[in-house]
């Protein structure tokens, strides 16, 4: 473990440097704009003629004018340290310093990354919850029942062929319709992205027992019930915590996209608003919030899996 | 339907009785007959061994008895029952070629399985998984997943989890036939000193002589396309059986006698 670290770090550290290049010829007019405000020689000298040109002929024409191109108010491309800046103030600052954050006022800063995320947190589970749930009772039907199989299949992939982007809008406003809002059509759209990776996981695990294993239920004379709970369900596991693991990052994901057309908060709205607003560092921070999230679900996730199998002994 | 031929002459009803038994699978190129004609009676207490050729379907017979195929004519009952009957009513204990315990249970557990099934107590549970292991000498293992035993004392605990719910016929296809030599021998041992302690009868299909003449009170030999039954030998080795009567010249003839019966399988 110890000898990989240094490859890792270098890895990271690879990825920042790149990040940083990038930012160059990303954020270059605005850039080269400011510098000649403040009195800088630019080439070419005026701000339409730059416009035609590309990114990189401006860096490489001006790189004694580039030095603010890290630090600009309203970058296209945030640095890496912008983005951390915005992070922490969004969180930890403004709720440890901000006048709405929790040491003030005891409750959590409407505007602190810390609050968006725990509603999206919550849409997530609900939504991984029925996802889940559904997707274990598709596949015990799928496994049990051939015209199951036939029905529901083909139906689940079509499900996800359809842009969830698309799709969520309409979720909302059917359900909003009905007088459902709030947490559970978020939910709704979350389960949507998690329940298929549930059943293709599920059908697969609960049709691994090979004939053998039957047969010697079959000499039991077993019931089909005690067939799934005796043999089934045990030997679905691993390959329950394979989907799990996709299927809570799908979670997340479908909170967020269902948060974009309603802005009453999350992840999502924050960063519908951060674009709204040009706020590019606001939308990245949202973006490496809900990416941390999902990181620690899935190791979450992991976590449990290890525990468990540890536990049925089929993991040394 | 014409009269029965017992082939395995004894004064006891059969507990297996076979008569003109024919299996036939409807394949894409044409029908394939796994059994044909096959008549047979397994008189109780006996030890008898099924060896032939693969495709000989010595395993479709066994298969057969237990219900998990089912025969297009001809009659079979076990025990008088029909094999479904006799299935319901546990009547048998199978034991297949590979092992087959769940990984996710430990060995008490495993054998705990058909017992749950059956709705014995807990104490029952208990007390039958305690009395299996000792009669197949794995006491102490009882909390051991299966991937922590070798392959021989799996295949011993998957034998007491046929034992576990007192079934008077035990079905064994091909049981040792993935181990080596050795531990082979030794199961062979073991197996028929439990027979012998136990009273049960066993079928049990192989497809190594000195296996089926050292274990057996009566050996079937069978041959494929169809398959048949062409010669049905009762032992006269002693119930006492040490693994050096193997060098014999009993042992050697009958040997001789299976080995003569395969080969005109294949002559025909």
């Amino acid at each position: 473990m110890t000898r990989l670290i240094r490859p890792v770090l270098a890895m990271v550290l690879a990825l920042m440097a790149l990040w940083y290049v990038a930012v160059l010829p990303m954020n270059v007019k605005e850039t080269l704009t400011q510098a000649e405000r403040a009195g800088a020689v630019i080439a070419p000298p005026s701000a339409v003629e730059r416009r035609d040109m590309s990114n990189w002929a401006l860096v490489l024409n001006n790189t004694h004018a580039l030095g603010e191109s890290w630090n600009l108010d309203r970058p296209r491309l945030p640095a890496p340290h912008q983005v951390l800046t915005e992070l922490y103030a969004s969180t930890i600052g403004e709720e440890v310093t901000g006048r709405r954050g929790i040491v003030k006022t005891g409750t959590l800063s409407n505007r602190s990354l810390i609050y968006h995320g725990l509603i999206t947190l919550n849409a997530t589970f609900v939504g991984f919850l029925i996802g889940t749930g559904l997707g274990v009772v598709l596949a015990v039907g799928i496994v049990h029942s051939r015209v199951m199989d036939m029905s529901v299949m083909p139906w689940a992939i079509v499900s996800q062929t359809i842009p969830i982007v698309a799709l969520a809008p309409m979720i909302i406003v059917v359900l909003y319709s009905i007088g459902i809002q709030g947490l559970l059509p978020k939910a709704v759209i979350s389960a949507y992205l998690s329940f298929f990776p549930v059943v293709v996981g599920m059908v697969k695990g609960l049709r691994a027992p090979d004939s053998m294993q039957l047969d010697l239920m079959r000499t039991y004379s077993a019931e089909p019930m005690t067939v799934l709970t005796k043999l089934r369900l045990p030997s679905s596991v691993p390959y329950l915590f394979a989907s799990l693991k996709i299927a809570i990052a799908a979670s997340l994901v479908g909170a967020i996209v269902g948060e974009l057309p309603v802005q009453q908060g999350g992840l999502g709205a924050r960063m519908l608003a951060g674009s709204y607003y040009g706020q590019t560092a606001q939308i990245w921070a949202a973006l490496l919030m809900a990416a941390g999230l999902a990181a620690v679900l899935v190791w979450l996730i992991g976590v449990i899996e290890r525990r468990t199998l540890r536990r049925m002994g089929m993991m040394a | 339907m014409s009269e029965p031929a017992p082939i395995l002459a004894e004064s006891a009803a059969p507990v297996i009785r076979a008569q003109h038994l024919d299996l036939t699978f409807q394949a894409a190129d044409g029908p394939v007959h796994a059994l044909k004609d096959v008549s047979l009676d397994i008189p109780k207490g006996s030890f008898v061994s099924f060896i032939g050729p693969s495709g000989c379907g010595k395993t479709t017979l066994l298969r057969c008895i237990a219900a998990l195929e089912h025969p297009t004519g001809g009659s079979l009952s076990v025990n008088g029952m029909t094999p479904n009957e006799a299935r319901r009513k546990r009547a048998y204990g199978y034991v297949f070629q590979a092992a087959g315990l769940y990984p996710w249970r430990t060995i008490g557990r495993n054998i705990a399985l058909p017992l749950e099934i059956m709705g014995y107590s807990k104490t029952q549970q208990k007390e039958r998984i305690a009395k299996v292991l000792d009669l197949v000498e794995l006491s102490g293992f009882e909390n051991k997943f299966p991937w922590q035993l070798s392959g021989g004392m799996q295949q011993r605990a998957s034998i007491a989890r046929a034992l576990a719910f007192d079934a008077d016929l035990l079905l064994m296809d091909e049981p040792f036939g993935a181990l080596d030599e050795i531990v082979r021998d030794r199961l062979n041992e073991e197996l028929l000193g439990l027979w012998r302690r136990t009273e049960k009868t066993i079928a049990f299909v192989t497809h190594s002589i000195p296996e089926a003449v050292y274990l057996s009170t009566h050996i079937v030999v069978m041959s494929p396309r169809p398959g048949r039954i062409t010669d049905v030998i009762e032992s006269p080795l002693p119930w006492e059986r040490p693994l050096d009567i193997r060098d014999t010249p009993e042992f050697i003839e009958i040997a001789h006698r299976v080995r003569e019966g395969l080969r005109a399988g294949y002559q025909e």
